[in-house]
């Protein structure tokens, strides 16, 4: 528990896996502690060890290693730990189609798939990430060949101003391969995290119900 | 439903910016990749009144990475501020809140100092480390407990030809003498606009007299002025760049101080400074719809024909600057009534200035006058519908001027016939579906036409496309999808090869893109720019011997120039400008209005039929069906248009049921301030919508016919949704948000 994550791996390599349990636990570590403080932290959580705590990548001065897949592209970086998934992307990594709406989860904006799943980037730290796969809205479509789901938002005007539109296009892709776009409401209900303040919401029902029922890959 | 739609207007164009919306590539403000970027955070004030006595930024200035902590006690200044203390004068009365200027403190939220580090993490830390002390004075916030210090706007009384003065028409005496008459009070609350992307800027100076910015806002000529005349430059020297922009429904009319602060960071640096405003910077940093309190009175005789309406409206401002909206004007226009009395006062508080937000005085006002009407129908046992029908304005009684077009009642028929309106039983609480109380409402709605001054340049190039450029905006109506069309139509060249550019200082210039001017304004000016165009294209392939163009003959269509007699023959346009020997033939046009404006009364009109759900038991209202129609001239695009007019009704919605900014007064401090304590419409909230429109081309009021959309889209729904609630349950809500507790 007491190794620094190695970090250096390759996302897709096997041997990663154990870094990456190890890392995690201790990133979760970190992040309750920069979070809660450590006089609430219980002490025989880290094994009683006073010194242990010390060690802990507190303030700014650690860069921590972080190894992960960003659209197949993979990244070995060095980190301030306190970078979220989301600044990652969008301050280092150049990929600005993520978006920050609030910066809180509360939005739905900044929506990736993490290992296929859909998650909140601006409520997940960068090193969180250790070995794991993320899809952002620039991995979405193949190529020049846009995904069903972006094909079904031109085509619907599931959008205006187009900043929520990632988030959205991420979130409606999950919620048809999670099995949650069986009906109009059930859309709206599955959708309702990810806010749109010029009222696409509507026609993107009508986008999501198209591909679902047209029954592409999705 | 959507497909019946779309087969409506089969021509309709997809988003020309769709793709780069739907794969991440548009380019917001924030995100432009910037050399050498400085990441900054403000810190704003945690009193509503008083001065800083002191500012101790010794630990932040030492934090790693941090670049700069700068305040009133250091900033570089910002030459163009006028020096005078607040309030000042002139119009609008007071002055803009002048950022880092000195120690006073006018609004709990007010920016005091910036941090700017090498990242933002590192600036996000070292701002938690700033302390500040403060000298509290006693603040006012509480706008029902200053009511009674309300009083005509400054600005009005110096300007005797204000529209904001005391009006009267008819006789002052006749509401006392209506033989039925209803008197009520109507409250909304501060609400917010929240467009999904915060505001965000990344300011870079080129030199020492030369600034481009990459900015949030509504219109890049309007911040490139407001900037060269803060920090003394010439206009040409400041560069606003801001091609997407992710929504703002007014939050980005003004230049706000955020944006003076990130400028002068960067100056101060000499490096390039990012600033995005966190969400909770977002409820005072870039304005709102000011708390209004309305008054209306309204006599009518039995029969149902309008004798009197008296209009009283009072709006929020803060302390040091006038904002004043249309309010009460829309009750001088929108009814045959020859009695109308209104009145406009303002409230000073200890608050940020408020702004214009979709819809601005009319979203407002029309809920007061929409809801008052439907009392006013419910108290003569007249349908609500009929009563409007019966004191429809044939002219505009307040300018007494024909209107330049008007089909209101056209509006009426098809929405009605849409919507069902014959099956409404008229008693409350009369009707009910699984369980649920139903209600039918509606409401008028009315927008006075915007055009202003608008150039546009268009270029034919030798390959075959064109590129038509202006100014102006889209915080995502679609204005380039709009332009793209008309161009098209006019240049008989296919819309893929046509690009249009907006968004930047340098093009020709435009007005920004706010009450509804865009496509009136800047569509004429396409419109005129490519009729010079083609006009010089045809020209030139007339000049070319031996294809025997008529010029009484000759049209273009699919990129070729040809006599209508003779489809087969004629010539590529490419070929047209290959004989000349051209690369490119170019025009630039201005459109503006002309002598109609003083002939005849320009607004767009529509209405709203709406059907809710309430719950008996919790007194939760769901929207369940609207049909919204509008004539707003000749339709550019249907398929954006229609888009445009869903957002609105999903405003609407949000105005009517959710929306609520609410402040701890013994802090004048928001305590709604992200979006789990400030609801805004979700998924759930808005169901499927029909849209309608009159589509017919209003001749008189430029030479597309078309007036804008976007505000129209929002006028009245609140009222349309307050008026099916009182249909559900009996119960009439003055008060917005229409919340649960008002209706158990």
């Amino acid at each position: 528990m007491q190794e620094k994550p190695q970090g250096a791996g390759d996302p897709d390599d096997e041997s990663l896996k154990s870094d990456q349990r190890l890392a995690d636990r201790r990133l979760f570590l970190q992040q309750s502690i920069a979070i809660a403080g450590l006089s609430f932290a219980p002490g025989n959580f880290f094994g009683g060890s006073e010194a242990f705590a010390e060690e802990l990548p507190l303030g700014d001065a650690e860069k921590v290693k972080l190894a992960l897949s960003v659209n197949g592209k993979k990244h070995r970086l060095s980190i301030d730990p306190r970078v979220t998934l989301l600044n990652l992307l969008r301050e280092q990594l150049g990929l600005t189609g993520t978006k920050k709406g609030c910066d809180f989860g509360q939005c739905g904006a900044c929506t990736v798939h993490v290992d296929g799943q859909r998650v909140l980037s601006c409520l997940s730290f960068a090193v969180m990430q250790h070995g794991r796969k993320i899809t952002t809205i620039e991995g979405l479509a193949d190529g020049n060949q846009l995904h069903p789901m972006q094909e079904a938002f031109i085509k619907h005007d599931g959008f205006q101003c187009g900043y929520c539109t990632p988030g959205q296009l991420m979130s409606a892709v999950a919620c048809v391969r999670e099995g949650q776009a069986g009906s109009e409401d059930e859309i709206r209900e599955y959708m309702s995290g990810n806010l749109c303040r010029c009222g696409a919401y509507p026609n993107i029902v009508n986008a999501i119900m198209e591909v679902k029922n047209n029954g592409q890959k999705v | 439903m959507v497909q019946k739609d779309l087969q409506t207007e089969p021509e309709s164009l997809d988003r020309v910016d769709g793709r780069p919306k739907v794969t991440g590539t548009a380019t917001y403000s924030a995100e432009y990749a910037v050399g050498n970027l400085a990441h900054s955070v403000l810190i704003t004030s945690t009193i509503a009144k008083g001065r800083i006595k002191n500012i101790n930024a010794k630990a932040a200035e030492e934090s790693p990475g941090v670049l700069a902590v700068i305040s009133h006690l250091n900033s570089p200044g910002v030459p163009g501020y006028p020096p005078a203390k607040q309030p000042a004068e002139p119009a609008p009365v007071g002055t803009a809140f002048r950022v880092f200027y000195d120690e006073l403190i006018y609004f709990n939220g007010q920016p005091v100092a910036m941090v700017v580090a090498e990242t933002l993490e590192q600036a996000n830390h070292a701002a938690s480390l700033i302390t500040i002390g403060y000298e509290i004075a006693t603040h006012q916030t509480d706008f029902e407990a200053n009511l009674s210090k309300s009083a005509v706007a400054l600005s009005v009384q110096r300007s005797k030809n204000s529209p904001f003065q005391d009006y009267g028409r008819g006789n002052p005496e006749a509401f006392d003498a209506a033989e039925v008459k209803i008197e009520a009070t109507y409250t909304i609350p501060t609400q917010h606009h929240q467009p999904m992307e915060p505001h965000a800027i990344i300011a870079v100076w080129e030199g020492e007299d030369k600034l481009t910015v990459y900015d949030k806002n509504q219109g890049v000529k309007s911040a490139q002025g407001n900037l060269a005349q803060a920090f003394k430059l010439a206009r040409e020297n400041v560069k606003v760049n801001a091609q997407f922009i992710g929504g703002a429904f007014g939050s980005g009319i003004r230049v706000w101080p955020h944006t003076v602060a990130a400028v002068l960071a960067a100056k101060k640096l000499k490096r390039p400074v990012k600033l995005v405003l966190g969400r909770e910077l977002m409820f005072t940093s870039v304005g709102y719809r000011p708390y209004t309190v309305q008054k209306i009175a309204i006599g009518a005789s039995k029969n149902g024909i309008l004798t009197a309406m008296n209009h009283e409206g009072t709006g929020q401002t803060s302390a040091y600057e006038e904002h004043l909206e249309r309010t009460i004007l829309a009750t001088r226009a929108m009814y045959a009534c020859p009695n109308v009395f209104t009145k406009y006062r303002l409230l000073n508080l200890d608050v940020n200035t408020p702004t214009w937000m979709r819809g601005p005085g009319d979203a407002t006002g029309m809920f007061a006058l929409e809801s008052a009407l439907d009392e006013m129908a419910f108290a003569l046992h007249i349908d609500p519908l009929e009563f409007r029908l019966q004191n429809h304005a044939d002219t505009d009684p307040e300018r007494n001027l024909p209107w330049s077009a008007k089909s209101l009642k056209e509006c009426y028929e098809l929405g009605a016939e849409k919507f069902g309106w014959k099956n409404r039983l008229p008693a409350p609480r009369s009707m009910q579906k699984d369980g649920m109380l139903v209600g039918y409402g509606m409401a008028s709605s009315l927008y006075g036409f915007h055009r202003h001054p608008s150039k546009a340049r268009a270029v034919f190039s030798r390959k075959g496309s064109v590129v038509v450029q202006s100014a102006t905006m889209d915080i995502g109506p679609g204005t380039g999808t709009a332009m793209t069309r008309i161009a098209s139509k006019i240049l008989g060249v296919s819309p893929g090869k046509i690009r249009f550019d907006l968004g930047d200082s340098s093009l020709p210039d435009a007005p920004g893109q706010n009450g509804s001017s865009t496509i009136p304004s800047v569509g004429s000016a396409v419109h005129v720019a490519c009729e010079a165009l083609k006009t010089k294209l045809l020209k030139l392939a007339s000049e070319i011997p031996g294809l025997n163009l008529q010029p009484d003959q000759m049209t273009i269509k699919n990129g070729r120039i040809f006599n209508l007699t003779d489809a087969s023959g004629g010539i590529s346009l490419s070929d047209v400008l290959k004989y000349h020997n051209l690369e490119q033939v170019e025009v630039t046009e201005e459109s503006k209005s002309g002598a109609e404006r003083d002939q005849y009364s320009m607004y767009s009109f529509g209405c709203h039929f709406i059907e809710v759900h309430v719950s008996p038991l919790t007194g939760e209202v769901r929207v369940k069906r609207v049909v919204t129609c509008a004539d707003v001239g000749k339709i550019i695009n249907y398929k954006t248009a229609r888009s445009q007019s869903i957002g609105g009704i999903a405003g609407g919605i949000g105005m009517a049921l959710m929306e609520a900014s609410v402040m701890d007064h013994r802090f004048g401090r928001y305590i709604t301030n992200d979006f789990v304590s400030y609801h805004i419409p979700v998924y759930a909230d808005v169901p499927q919508i029909d849209v309608i429109y009159v589509d017919k081309p209003d001749v008189h009021v430029n030479p597309i016919g078309s007036k804008g959309l976007g505000e129209i889209a929002i006028v009245g729904v609140a009222a349309a949704i307050a008026n099916a609630v009182f249909h559900a349950t009996g119960k009439r809500v003055r008060d917005l948000p229409i919340t649960v507790e008002k209706l158990i």
